[in-house]
C-alpha cells in the first residue's frame, strides 16, 4: 500500500516536472531570440516592394474576393492536415491589421515566427522561409506595407482541432525543426547564384509547398524541392530538382520564362496557386529570375515521394 | 498502294474521332495541347524570333476560338477522374464561371482574328494568353 501510494506520488511529480519542463522549453522568448535590430539606416521602401511581391505576401493576405492585391484584410482560408488556417489582416489598420506594430514587432515576427503578445505563430504563415531574410531587408518589407491602405475587419479565428489548437505546441515544433540564422552567402558561387539561393528560399519560400512534409509537418529535408502530393488537397506538387521529371532538361532560360509568363517549354500554362505566384515573380526584374534559374540548376537530382 | 495508305489514313482519323468522342479527357488534352503549340508559334512571333505572318497570326486566334468554344463541353460529370486528369472539382462545382471563363478567352481571341501587324498582333496575344494562368488557376489542380 506505501509502495502503491510512493508510486503515485512519484508519478504525479514526474508528471509536473514534464509540464514544467515542457513549459519552459516551449517558451516564445527561449525557443525564438529576438534578433538583434541595433540602429537601421531609413528603409528602402523599393526593396520593401520587391521583396514583398517576391514573397508572396497578398497572395495569402490580400482580402479575397475582390480585385486590388494590396488589400491585405486576410480571411483566406489555408487548408491543411492539421486544420484550416486563415491568413490575418496585415494591413496598416491600428485596431485590426498591424499598424499599431513596431519595425521589432514585424522582424520577430517573420524572422522568429512569434506575435508581439509573445505567442507562436504556426508555420502555416512560412517564418521558416522568412528568416532567412536579415533585419534590414524585413524592416524595408514593413515600411512598404506602412504604405497601403489599411483595411478593417479581422480573419475569422483558425479551425484546429486538439492538440493543434495550442500555441505552445509550436514551441516544440520549433525545437525540433525550426532554425532561426539569416541567409550566408556561399563566397565560392558567384553572385547570381547567392541572388537566386536567397530569393528561391527565403522570399520566394518555394520549398514550402514543393517538398514532401513529414507527419509533424516539417519539410523533408532529404527530398527538398522534390514535389510531392499537394497538402491542401487533390493533385501533385511538381518536382524542382534537376531529376529528370523535375526541371532536368529545362534551361535557365526556360525556367526564367516561366517564372514571367507561366508557360512550360511545351507551352503548357502552369495552373492552381503557382498562377499567383507567377504573377508575383513576372514583376521582379529579369536579373533575378535569371538569379533563381541559376540556383535551381544548381540543385541536385533527387527523387520525390510518388503517389 | 496509294489506296491503301488513304483507306488505312481515312480509318485511322475515322478511329480517332470516335475514340475522342468516346474519351473527352483524352479530347481535351489534345485540344488544350493544340492550344499550346499555337501559343509556341505565337509568342515565337510576339518574341520576333520568326517573322511577323499575317496569316499565322490569325491561325493562332482560330485555334483559341475553336478550343474555347469546343472544351466547355468536354466535362460530362462521367469524366471528373481518370487518365491522370488535373480537372480541379471546381469545374463541376461552378459550371456558371467555368463557361463564363470560356466566353471571355472566346471574345478575346477573336479580337485578333483579324491582326494584320506586329503591333496589334501582340495587343490581342497578350490579352489571349492572359486567360490561361487565369483559368488554371481556379479549374485545374496543380501538376
Amino acid at each position: 500500500m506505501l509502495r502503491l501510494r510512493r508510486l503515485l506520488v512519484t508519478l504525479v511529480l514526474l508528471a509536473a516536472a514534464g509540464l514544467g519542463g515542457f513549459y519552459v522549453l516551449t517558451d516564445p522568448r527561449v525557443v525564438s531570440p529576438s534578433p538583434e535590430i541595433g540602429t537601421l539606416p531609413a528603409p528602402d521602401l523599393e526593396n520593401g516592394k520587391l521583396l514583398f511581391t517576391a514573397g508572396g505576401c497578398a497572395s495569402c493576405h490580400a482580402t479575397p474576393n475582390q480585385d486590388d492585391k494590396l488589400r491585405l484584410g486576410g480571411g483566406l482560408a489555408l487548408g491543411s492536415p492539421f486544420g484550416t488556417f486563415h491568413a490575418p489582416n496585415i494591413s496598416p489598420h491600428t485596431r485590426d491589421g498591424i499598424g499599431n506594430w513596431g519595425v521589432k514587432d514585424f522582424v520577430d515576427a517573420m524572422a522568429t515566427g512569434v506575435s508581439p503578445a509573445g505567442q507562436h505563430y504556426y508555420p502555416a504563415f512560412p517564418y521558416t522561409s522568412y528568416r532567412l531574410m536579415p533585419p534590414k531587408a524585413l524592416a524595408d518589407i514593413f515600411a512598404y506595407i506602412r504604405t497601403l491602405a489599411p483595411v478593417e475587419g479581422r480573419a475569422p479565428a483558425h479551425e484546429l482541432p486538439f492538440p493543434f489548437n495550442i500555441r505552445r505546441v509550436v514551441g516544440g515544433w520549433k525545437l525540433l525543426f525550426f532554425e532561426g540564422a539569416a541567409f550566408k552567402p556561399d563566397p565560392t558561387r558567384s553572385e547570381a547564384w547567392n541572388r537566386g539561393a536567397y530569393l528561391v528560399n527565403g522570399p520566394g519560400h518555394c520549398a514550402e509547398c514543393h517538398s514532401s512534409r513529414n507527419a509533424l509537418g516539417a519539410i523533408v529535408q532529404a527530398t527538398r524541392f522534390a514535389g510531392g502530393p499537394d497538402p491542401e488537397g487533390k493533385g501533385t506538387v511538381p518536382n524542382i530538382t534537376q531529376a529528370p521529371d523535375g526541371l532536368g532538361k529545362w534551361s535557365k532560360e526556360e525556367i526564367a520564362e516561366l517564372l514571367k509568363t507561366g508557360f512550360t517549354p511545351s507551352f503548357d500554362s502552369v495552373g492552381g496557386t503557382m498562377a499567383a505566384v507567377v504573377r508575383n515573380m513576372a514583376q521582379l526584374p529579369d536579373s533575378d529570375r535569371m538569379a533563381m534559374a541559376e540556383y535551381l540548376k544548381s540543385l541536385p537530382a533527387v527523387q520525390g515521394p510518388t503517389k | 498502294m496509294i489506296r491503301t495508305v488513304l483507306v488505312a489514313g481515312v480509318l485511322g482519323l475515322g478511329l480517332t474521332a470516335v475514340l475522342a468522342q468516346s474519351d473527352p479527357i483524352a479530347e481535351r488534352r489534345n485540344t488544350m495541347k493544340a492550344v499550346g503549340g499555337a501559343t509556341r508559334d505565337g509568342a515565337a512571333m510576339a518574341k520576333g524570333e520568326v517573322a511577323f505572318d499575317a496569316s499565322k497570326a490569325q491561325a493562332v486566334f482560330k485555334v483559341y476560338s475553336d478550343a474555347a468554344k469546343k472544351m466547355p463541353g468536354l466535362f460530362p460529370d462521367s469524366s471528373k477522374t481518370g487518365g491522370e486528369t488535373t480537372a480541379s472539382p471546381k469545374i463541376w462545382e461552378d459550371q456558371a464561371g467555368f463557361k463564363a471563363a470560356f466566353v471571355k478567352f472566346e471574345a478575346d481571341a477573336s479580337a485578333g482574328a483579324s491582326v494584320t501587324d506586329l503591333a496589334g498582333f501582340r495587343t490581342a496575344f497578350g490579352n489571349a494568353t492572359k486567360n490561361c494562368g487565369g483559368c488554371h488557376e481556379t479549374y485545374r489542380v496543380k501538376k
